[in-house]
């Protein structure tokens, strides 16, 4: 196969095919970037909800736990913790939160521990407003079922 | 060694190799605690062993990417490196940062390390692989630009190659997407769309370019084959990766938040991912059938070859696996990501570095036929016990992403996170076996180092 291709065509086809590629997905980003605020619902992102992905990062959270599929596999995926824990009400959520948070670490032998993060009852509610938030976003039927 | 200023690639071996073996220590350590919950807790929390072994692949590589530039570059644009100086400086300034950013994730808690390195004025820690604080995160934009511009002036001044076009290219690249770890914006979702741009364009895109050039430079020096037959192999397959990898992007967008088209977009574009990988099999072996020398560095070639072989399993085969959108909805988030992510930054990157160190190091310890025989052999021991263990790691981890797939995503007899992972227990502990195998490895790799060499000369070539 590589016999009937010469250098200049291989290097053309990288110069050529690498700018094609660059130049679609290019246009492409700006498209998705123009659809993500009405697929995550923008609107209802309050101050309590930036709050809450600050403290998200903060205390790198995505260190054990996956949001909506993405970063470790060391803890359960927190995209549908709203309806698993939750069942969908907000402020059941948010008294689970509230319970859960303080408890930590469990004291179970040899089970995975969550440590304890000292957080006030304000920034349990803004963690609570930010997952809530995510539970919204439209990210195509992911993920399958409510286990995670 | 022909220029005196390839020296200046010593260090940066020899810091990338340690740096390796924390990263590889503190994958057992995680590896340990993913069973035995509460082995080094609250001492050392999982996000925190995670930080460390994560951070530790990048740097290591990175220092394996700067070391094998600063050893090829002088060679193949005839002339010495721009700046060795600076090199040097460089060197220590990213040693120091990269020390001082461990201590940091190991000696203070994250929320209090947030606070000390002014994340409040640009907010950009906590995110996956990108955890570094501020400081860190400026600090590699500078060593980055540094050795950026060491090398191009160093092309600059001498013999252009399609080597160092390929190279320079990927190294631009990766400045320019490392750009976007500065960049957090509010929303979640805008949040992971720009985090993949420095993430995937990294692995599956710019550093496959600094991995075809550095193949490339090693095949064309333990094979003797004409560079023009070389280059060819070369822009075909950063062709490939380009046109398959950029786009490959869309496979991380299914089930983020972002809009339905890359679901058939990363779909199809990665489909042809494991392409040129695949192509990176039939250039090391079709070079290595056609070698018009008989180098007495074996192992070079046989990294050279394990490379291409293992990055192709890695990146290819078990990229595919879960890269199709159906496929992916049920694989999303397990352990299924896991197995391809080890074996894939193990069988491309990590293997680059050990192919251009086992080729480049007996020449800067003034061997330029390689090491002794006895060496090699045991240094071809630990090339195979890395290499078991990281398959049978991979093997572990895809199954236990099997089971987590049917215990909690298939069917109506559903359980939780936690029970499944319980069940998984077992297969964690194969894993870890396989760790450990890894990690004798790596030892068996430094001790064939200190083999004496014997006294007698060795034939010349």
């Amino acid at each position: 196969m590589t016999e009937r291709i010469t250098k200049s065509m291989a290097k053309n086809i990288y110069y050529g095919g690498g700018t094609f590629a660059l130049m679609i997905f290019i246009a492409l980003s700006f498209d998705t970037v123009h659809q993500i605020p009405k697929r995550s619902n923008q609107q209802n992102m309050t101050a309590s909800v930036v709050a809450g992905k600050k403290l998200w990062e903060a205390n790198d959270c995505v260190g054990c736990h996956t949001l909506i599929g993405e970063g470790a596999y060391y803890a359960p995926e927190l995209m549908n913790v709203f309806q698993r824990r939750g069942g969908g009400d907000e402020g059941a959520f948010k008294a689970y939160m509230q319970g859960w948070m303080a408890a930590q670490p469990l004291d179970t032998p040899n089970r995975r521990k969550m440590p304890q993060f000292h957080l006030t009852d304000k920034e349990v509610n803004n963690l609570a407003d930010f997952l809530i938030w995510t539970s919204k976003v439209n990210a195509n039927e992911w993920p399958p079922t409510i286990e995670g | 060694m022909k220029y005196t200023s390839q020296a200046v690639a010593k260090p940066y071996f020899i810091f990338a190799l340690t740096l390796l073996a924390g990263e590889i220590l503190f994958g057992i350590l995680m590896g340990i605690q993913y069973v035995w919950g509460d082995f080094l807790f609250p001492l050392i929390p999982f996000n925190v062993l995670r930080m460390v072994h994560t951070n530790l692949l990048i740097v290591t590589l990175l220092f394996g990417f700067m070391g094998a530039t600063y050893y090829l570059i002088p060679e193949e644009t005839e002339s010495e490196l721009w700046s060795p100086k600076l090199a040097i400086i460089t060197f220590w300034i990213f040693a120091a940062a990269g020390v001082a950013t461990i201590l940091g994730y190991l000696f203070v808690p994250y929320a209090t390390l947030t606070e000390w390195t002014f994340n409040n004025l640009l907010p950009t820690m906590g995110r996956e692989f990108l955890e570094q604080p501020l400081p860190t995160k400026v600090g590699i934009v500078i060593v980055v630009l540094s050795y950026i511009l060491n090398t191009a002036m160093t092309i600059l001044k001498g013999r252009r190659t399609v080597i160092t076009t390929v190279l320079l290219t990927g190294l631009l690249g990766l400045a320019v997407f490392f750009l976007f770890a500065f960049y957090v914006p509010d929303n979640l979702i805008q949040d992971k769309f720009f985090w993949w741009f420095t993430v995937h364009l990294w692995v599956e895109a710019t550093w496959e370019l600094i991995l075809g050039a550095i193949l490339a430079f090693v095949l064309i020096k333990v094979t003797g084959v004409d560079r023009e037959h070389i280059d060819k192999w070369l822009y075909l397959i950063i062709a490939m990766t380009m046109v398959s990898g950029i786009l490959g992007t869309g496979h991380h967008f299914f089930y983020m938040g972002a809009p339905e088209y890359w679901l058939w977009i990363g779909s199809i574009s990665s489909a042809v991912e494991p392409l040129p990988f695949l192509l990176m099999i039939l250039f090391a072996f079709t070079m290595a059938r056609e070698r018009k020398i008989e180098h007495k560095n074996k192992m070079a070639l046989t990294w050279a070859k394990g490379t291409a072989v293992m990055a192709f399993l890695g990146a290819g085969v078990w990229g595919f696996f879960h890269t199709l959108a159906p496929v992916n909805m049920y694989t999303h988030g397990t352990q299924l990501t896991a197995a391809h992510g080890h074996l894939s930054f193990y069988g491309a990157y990590v293997m680059i570095v050990f192919t251009v160190i086992s080729y480049a190091m007996p020449i800067l310890r003034g061997r330029p036929y390689g090491n002794c025989a006895k060496a090699q052999k045991v240094e071809l021991a630990s090339f195979w016990m890395m290499n078991i263990g990281m398959v049978g790691l991979t093997l572990a981890l895809s199954i236990a992403g099997l089971v987590q797939i049917f215990d909690q995503r298939v069917g109506t007899n559903l359980i939780g996170f936690m029970d499944s992972q319980e069940s998984i227990a077992g297969i964690y502990m194969v894993r870890l076996a396989f760790g450990f195998l890894v990690f004798t490895g790596l030892l068996t790799y430094f001790y064939s180092f200190f083999v004496k060499e014997p006294a007698v000369e060795p034939a010349k070539v």
